[in-house]
């Protein structure tokens, strides 16, 4: 056999097997065609029996609606119960808030009362008075004035950004700070008056009908541009508990003034 | 939880009381006080701290040197500093930062700032 020859049925071998391979793929395909139409026809008919049978239709159609309602019903409440405790949660979260800002009102207080009954000593009342107008109400020039009951004026005695002495002298009666301890009431206005000798806060020192002096604000620290709910609370601490202390102070010096008579006569006759 | 050691420097006690009333809402804080700056920087140099909060205007020694004189100290460089003063003015608040202060806050002070403040800085918020 020779060469070409040769090749020529190897050639035909190879055709022969892609031949084999396609009539088998053609088969399956055949074979597949024919599974398809049955499955086909197997859909129609039960798609025939659904429609025939109305009533099971219809029922299971009804308890999908029904279904579906129950869900859409469940979902709205879930929802509303959604937006309740969203609001409750707003509403906490505003009562927190609030809660911290009156504990924070509360330490303040708190604070300031103790310091003003710390000490006997008149000059530490009123250092302490002058720490809490600073520190806690944000006042850079102020005065704390007493009242002389003699000449019915008051006088300052304490001062802060400036020489208390430079402070005048006021009378009892008439002007802001006057007119305030005379009243009892807080004089404050809102925003400080330029060039103005008068001052924006006046805080009578009072105990009961007793007029004890005032503190009045000339000016605030530059980064303090409004009075705050707790400002206005510590103006009404101030004007009890300064007044009170201040006047406890007064009182004790009298009596360690007395006292040391007293024990001088007793000295002097013992002797 | 931890326990974090805060130093209030201040010569005011009606500042100081509030200032540990503020604090004192840390959990696990041990608050210790100093009155003036050279109480504050002998208490600083000879005990631990992880937190100090610092008042600019103070006797014997003020918070500006007291701040300067700590950040010198190699073991005290990375110790957060809070201000807490009267003087609102830029200029005021750049040198305090130079110096070496962490935050800044300006009097009258608001407890809860002071707190939130001191919670970041510890690293607890």
């Amino acid at each position: 056999m020779s060469g070409h020859e040769k090749e020529f049925l190897e050639r035909a071998d190879e055709f022969m097997g892609i031949f084999r391979r396609g009539a088998e793929f053609t088969r399956e395909l055949v074979e597949e065609n024919a599974r398809l139409r049955r499955a086909l026809m197997e859909i129609d008919n039960r798609q025939s029996e659904a429609a025939q049978d109305g009533g099971e239709w219809e029922k299971l159609r009804q308890e999908l609606v029904h279904r579906i309602r129950g869900l859409e019903t469940e979902k709205q409440d879930v929802l509303e119960r959604l937006g309740a405790l969203e609001e409750e949660n707003r509403q906490f979260a505003g009562r927190y808030l609030e809660i911290e800002e009156e504990n924070n009102n509360l330490a303040n207080l708190y604070v300031a009362s103790y310091q003003l009954h710390s000490t006997l000593e008149l000059s530490e009342v009123l250092k302490i008075i002058i720490e809490i107008v600073i520190n806690l109400i944000g006042a850079e020039v102020f005065a704390v004035y007493v009242l002389d009951e003699k000449t019915e004026s008051l006088e300052p005695v304490a001062a802060e950004g400036k020489e208390a002495s430079s402070f005048p002298v006021l009378p009892l009666r008439g002007g802001l700070v006057g007119s305030s301890v005379e009243s009892g009431e807080t004089a404050c206005v809102e925003g400080e008056v330029p060039g103005s000798a008068e001052p924006m806060v006046s805080i009578p020192l009072r105990i009961e009908d007793r007029p004890i002096g005032a503190i009045a604000i000339f000016s605030l620290l530059s980064q303090k541009d409004h009075f705050t709910p707790l400002d206005h609370e510590l103006f009404t601490l101030l004007a009890g508990h300064a007044a009170t202390a201040i006047f406890a102070s007064q009182l004790h010096a009298q009596s360690e003034r007395k006292l040391n008579t007293i024990q001088g006569f007793i000295d002097l006759l013992t002797k | 939880m931890d326990q974090h050691r805060i130093l209030i420097v201040e010569d005011s006690p009606t500042m100081r009381q509030l200032l540990v009333f503020a604090l004192k809402r840390l959990k696990g804080a041990e608050l210790v006080e100093a009155q003036d700056g050279m109480d504050g920087l002998r208490k600083v140099t000879s005990d631990h701290f992880d937190l100090a909060l610092i008042d600019i205007n103070m006797p014997v020694m003020d918070g500006l040197k007291l701040i300067s004189l700590i950040r010198q100290e190699d073991e005290l460089r990375e110790m957060p500093i809070v201000v807490i003063t009267t003087e609102g003015a830029s200029e005021d608040r750049d040198r305090a930062m130079a110096l070496g202060a962490s935050e800044y806050l300006t009097k009258p002070i608001q407890a809860n700032r002071v707190l939130a403040v001191a919670k970041s800085l510890l690293k607890l918020a």
